[in-house]
């Protein structure tokens, strides 16, 4: 319990570290510690495989390639605050989490987990998960990143 | 392990974080960022059920999410760079062609 609510805080201090940070690698930087701190989360949840994934993919490679862009493009200036924008979105924000509160407090799920069972979350079990009942969303996923390979070459490659 | 309803809670004020950068800000890659953000938080609900039911689905259909979320980004990627090419920004105010 005291490892959940530390977990969520610093999740939640790093998410907003992502939108109110004014220089974009730092907003970069800040989303890996996010991320990291749910892939924390996932293990507290008897996901260790899901956690690992989620180092491993995310902080490892796609925000990587975030910074490599960012790099890349090296956006000149510090972007200005716009007051209106950012109480618009504000708003927004907590009308939503206020909106999603009654129906969150109030699920039919079981309040407390049952122990898990042996192996729940191990690679073993999500193996024969994957390839049991969910082999054909596993190859469509396939067939999805070859198109976002091919996409992003044919997207970035210089018109000639 | 916290009750169930600690971590949907968690995972709202998440993605009203992401909601709330992809209006704010004006910066293209921000503004991915933070879909990265809210399909995070979508992947703590998803695991906080799965951990709930006791059932190894919802951990399968993170494992997809993560999958669309890496396509995404490459794509999403790939469209910035070119976009910078023609426009010299990464302002979306800029980015208008098709607004009425």
């Amino acid at each position: 319990m005291t490892l959940f609510i530390i977990l969520a805080v610093l999740t939640v201090v790093s998410s907003l570290l992502v939108i109110f940070q004014r220089n974009v690698v730092h907003s970069a930087v800040a989303l890996v510690a996010a991320l990291f701190f749910i892939a924390v989360l996932f293990l507290t949840l008897d996901a260790p495989m899901i956690g690992i994934l989620q180092v491993l993919v995310y902080a490892g490679a796609i925000m990587v390639l975030f910074l490599f862009v960012i790099m890349l493009l090296n956006p000149a200036a510090l972007e200005p605050r716009q007051i209106p924008w950012w109480t618009l979105g504000s708003a927004a924000a907590l009308l939503l989490v206020f909106l999603l509160m009654p129906a969150l407090l109030n699920t039919v799920a079981p309040r407390q987990a049952a122990p898990a069972g042996p192996g729940f979350g191990s690679p073993e079990l999500l193996g024969q998960t994957l390839f049991g009942s969910f082999v054909l969303p596993f190859e469509i996923a396939s067939v999805l990143l070859l198109v976002a390979i091919i996409g992003a070459v044919v997207l970035a490659k210089k018109e000639s | 392990m916290a009750p169930l309803n600690y971590y949907l809670v968690l995972s709202a004020v998440i993605f009203a974080i992401g909601v709330a950068g992809v209006i704010v800000r004006r910066n293209v890659i921000v503004i991915l960022m933070s879909v990265e953000l809210m399909l995070n938080a979508v992947n703590l609900t998803f695991l906080a059920f799965a951990r709930s039911f006791g059932s190894m689905d919802g951990q399968v259909i993170v494992f997809f999410v993560m999958t669309v979320a890496a396509a995404e980004a490459v794509v999403g990627l790939a469209i910035i760079i070119a976009l910078f090419r023609h426009r010299r920004s990464l302002d979306p105010r800029e980015m208008q062609l098709l607004k009425w």
